[in-house]
Formats: C-alpha cells, sequence, structure tokens
C-alpha cells in the first residue's frame, strides 16, 4: 500500500464518523481538533473502554447517554498545575499587574479551565497583588465534570509539594499552605477564592463573545485545535478584550499562524502574553 | 522499502544523547532532503538549549518547535519541554500536554506513532541511547506501518536499556553504531 492515493484507512474513516455521531447527537464539536492527538485519545477510550473497535464505541455512545461524560473525560480532561510555569505568573504580578492595576474594576477570563489549577493560580496572585476585590473571574470548560471539579477547588495533597515549589517560584509573596485546608490526602481551597468566580459552560468551538474582559487566559487548549478553529477561538478572544487588553497563551503557543496576528502586539516575548492593539 | 523512498526521520534519545545526536546529525550535509523530528527527555522546568546548541553544530536548520508548526524539508525540529509531539500530517506538527507516557513528556512513543500514522513506509526511526523503555512501542509501530527502525547497538551505547527494549519489541530492528546510523541516513536517503 505505497500508493499516493492509497484510500483512507479505516480507523480514520471509524473517527470522523464518531466525530460526527457525537456532534449530531450531542452538540459536542470535536470535527476541527487537531487529529493527531483526538486520534491518540480515542485509541486510549476504545481500549480502555473494551471496545474492538471505534465503530462500536460509536455505536454505544449513540444508544446510550451515559457513554457520553465518559467518553468526554477522554477528549477533553487535562491535568494542569498551579502556577504552571512559574515565569509566566512573574511576568503578570510584574509586568502586568502594574496596568491592571489603573482599572477601577476588571474581568478576567480563564478560558478552559479544566480542573481549576489555572484559575485559582490567578484568584491568589491577585489576591496577593491587592487587586482580587475588584475583579470577576469568568472560568469557562466544554466539561462539566473538569467545571465542577474547578468549583469544588479541591486537589490531591500529594501534588501540593510542586504546586507550593511552583508558587514560590512565580514570585509568591504568602504561603500558599494558607489557601487551603488539608484532610484525608485532599487539599481544600478556600471557598473565599471563588467569591467572584463565575463558573460557566462556554465553548470556544461554537459559542459567542459574553463580556469585555481586560485579560484572556487560555493556556494549552489552542494546542488541541487545528487552525481553523484556533482561528476562530483567536476571533473570540480579540472581540472580547477591551482597547489594550491582554492575552496569555501556552508557552509554545502563538499568534504566528493566526489571521488575527496584526491585531495583536507582543507584550511580553517569552511568555506569549500579547496586546490588543487600539484597531 | 529503501531508503530512498523515505519523507522524514524521527530520532529519540534520553540519558548520554547529547554525544550521540552529535555523531548522526552533524554529518548531515546542507542540502539534506527531509524533516528529522527529535525528542529528548529533557527537564520539563528549564528552557532547552538543545536547538540552539545543534543549530551551532549542524549544516541544516535547526528549531524548538511550536504549536502547528509547518514541516520543511531538511529541517531539525527538536520537540520543547514539558510538551508531546505529535505529526499531523505532512505539512505540520502539533503539540500535546497530555499526561506524560511513561515517565515522559515530550514522549518518544507519542512522537513516533503519530508519525508512523502519517508516513507509513515513508518513515525512519532511530532510537539511540537511554536508560528507559520510551521509544520501543513506537519503533514497533513504525516497523508495523512498514517503515525502517535503526537502533544504537547496546553494547556501544553510553546507555543500553533503551535500545535493548527497541530491539525486543521490534524484531525487525536494524542494530547499527553511530557512524553506520549517521552514513545510512546521508548516504540512503540521497537522491
Amino acid at each position: 500500500m505505497t500508493d499516493d492515493a492509497a484510500p483512507e484507512k479505516i480507523e480514520d474513516i471509524e473517527i470522523r464518523l464518531l466525530l460526527e455521531a457525537l456532534y449530531l447527537k450531542y452538540h459536542y464539536d470535536f470535527r476541527n481538533y487537531a487529529m493527531a492527538s483526538i486520534k491518540r485519545r480515542l485509541r486510549q477510550a476504545r481500549d480502555q473502554l473494551g471496545f474492538a473497535t471505534i465503530s462500536a464505541l460509536q455505536d454505544r455512545l449513540l444508544h446510550e447517554p451515559s457513554m457520553l461524560p465518559r467518553l468526554l473525560g477522554y477528549l477533553t480532561v487535562q491535568v494542569s498545575e498551579m502556577f504552571r510555569d512559574p515565569g509566566y505568573f512573574r511576568v503578570i504580578r510584574e509586568k502586568l499587574v502594574p496596568h491592571l492595576r489603573t482599572y477601577p474594576s476588571l474581568k478576567v477570563w480563564i478560558a478552559g479551565c479544566s480542573g481549576g489549577e489555572e484559575l485559582y493560580s490567578m484568584v491568589i496572585l491577585f489576591r496577593e497583588e491587592g487587586i482580587e476585590e475588584r475583579t470577576i473571574f469568568y472560568a469557562t470548560d466544554i466539561n462539566q465534570d473538569a467545571l465542577h471539579a474547578a468549583e469544588s477547588g479541591i486537589f490531591a495533597l500529594e501534588r501540593m509539594q510542586l504546586f507550593t515549589e511552583n508558587h514560590r517560584k512565580s514570585g509568591g509573596k504568602s504561603s500558599l499552605s494558607d489557601y487551603y485546608q488539608a484532610a484525608y490526602g485532599r487539599a481544600a481551597f478556600d471557598k473565599s477564592l471563588r467569591r467572584n468566580v463565575v463558573f460557566s459552560d462556554h465553548s470556544l468551538v461554537t459559542d459567542a463573545v459574553f463580556a469585555e474582559m481586560q485579560f484572556v487566559s487560555c493556556r494549552n487548549v489552542l494546542i488541541y485545535f487545528d487552525r481553523g478553529l484556533q482561528d476562530r477561538a483567536l476571533g473570540l478572544f480579540k472581540d472580547s478584550l477591551s482597547r489594550k487588553g491582554f492575552l496569555g497563551l501556552g508557552a509554545k503557543e502563538s499568534l504566528r499562524f493566526s489571521r488575527h496576528a496584526n491585531f495583536f502586539a507582543d507584550f511580553d516575548r517569552d511568555e506569549k502574553i500579547y496586546q490588543r492593539r487600539a484597531i | 522499502m529503501t531508503a530512498s523512498q523515505a519523507k522524514a526521520i524521527v530520532i529519540g534519545a534520553s540519558a548520554g544523547a547529547l554525544e550521540a545526536l552529535s555523531a548522526v546529525l552533524t554529518t548531515l550535509p546542507a542540502n539534506f532532503k527531509l524533516p528529522v523530528f527529535v525528542v529528548v527527555h529533557v527537564p520539563p522546568d528549564k528552557r532547552s538549549v538543545l536547538a540552539e546548541l545543534f543549530q551551532a553544530k549542524c549544516q541544516v536548520d535547526v528549531r524548538e518547535i511550536e504549536d502547528k508548526e509547518p514541516i520543511e524539508p531538511g529541517t531539525i525540529y527538536f520537540a520543547p519541554p514539558d510538551y508531546h509531539v505529535l505529526v499531523e500530517s505532512e505539512e505540520s506538527l502539533s503539540l500535546s500536554s497530555d499526561e506524560p507516557v511513561l515517565f515522559s513528556r515530550p514522549s518518544i512513543d507519542v512522537l513516533f506513532e503519530s508519525a508512523a500514522d502519517v508516513y507509513g513506509p515513508g518513515l525512519i526511526g532511530v532510537i539511540l541511547t537511554g536508560a528507559n523503555q520510551d521509544g520501543a512501542q513506537g519503533a514497533r509501530a513504525i516497523t508495523d506501518a512498514g517503515g525502517v527502525v535503526l537502533v544504537q547497538d547496546p553494547l556501544k551505547a553510553f546507555s543500553s536499556a533503551m535500545p535493548e527494549a527497541a530491539i525486543a519489541l521490534c524484531p525487525g530492528a536494524a542494530v547499527m553504531s553511530l557512524s553506520e546510523i549517521a552514513d545510512y541516513l546521508r548516504e540512503g536517503t540521497a537522491r
């Protein structure tokens, strides 16, 4: 089968059909996700859920709605860290906060918040810098289970060592342990951290702009999208941001290949923080 | 396949990687035609200097991968720390921050398996020195898809575990010294 015009592989056909079924039946749209990762995750779901083929998985998905959350677990769940890439949070603290301080009220959007690690990092940083009170945080995700986890603010206690180390490297001014209580192997973060947080089901693929933001942080979410879908999401961020608002991306994501690149200027090139141009 | 049908090369290396990679990559000539994707196990919290280091030593272009990086011929691409690299199509690469595989992110298996999906028999995979099992599954995926796998001779490797694991899981692999691997990539893939 070295012929260049070789027919599409059966598995590739099965994947396209499953994604179509997922969209038609449940309105979750993964059709323009980066295919290599989707393929890997679907193979994992197929094997661990005990199906011989992706077609068999699709059959069950269509006829048993209880399969949906299980499959979404494979397709969307992301394990992050609090203060992942401490340099990013250090730049927010030292370079971005001085700008944000000049606003009487702030709106911050954590897009694709998953289990909430980045959200809690941001709220703690804003509290340390004395601007939490004036801020509303929007934490959005398409995965309901992830949103519930984020809302509960509970993480495995064994992760606190890494989170504490990251927090320290980010220039943290307090001790992370001030914000959680440890019990039964779990760390429960203080509910006061959620006082100004709105948790919401929102899809960067199918939903629209919902508020004007001064800062959007969306890290390691766009890597799972193909370029067309990345452009859609970046268009939402562009339209959400106020004049001179800020956009933070993951360490290896960039606007380089986007048609919206012209609407943004580098704010911190190394940490992938951009500023909305006044156009 | 014969080597002249190759469309891309993937390389995985871990403990002792620097020396082994130098022996292979610095010999690729300036007019080398294929893209080369390299995963080296590096600590997640450090900025990697691999791309800069090899750019200074190599005759071809060397880059660290960003998301949706376009694939160009005659270029060496290094995986960034703390991300998996996947070949999306013959035109572009993508990154993922899915959980580590065999404690590794980037993972050699993840790169190799996605590359085998895209390039099939047009892929050459190379497993060099390393102290774990990463890459063995990926090497197997490459030969299963009709591609070629070269493994550094474990007796001559700085760390033999990774080559041994690959040979065990991938009976079709060719075991070679570093200079033989370099010769194969250079001469075997020249038009």
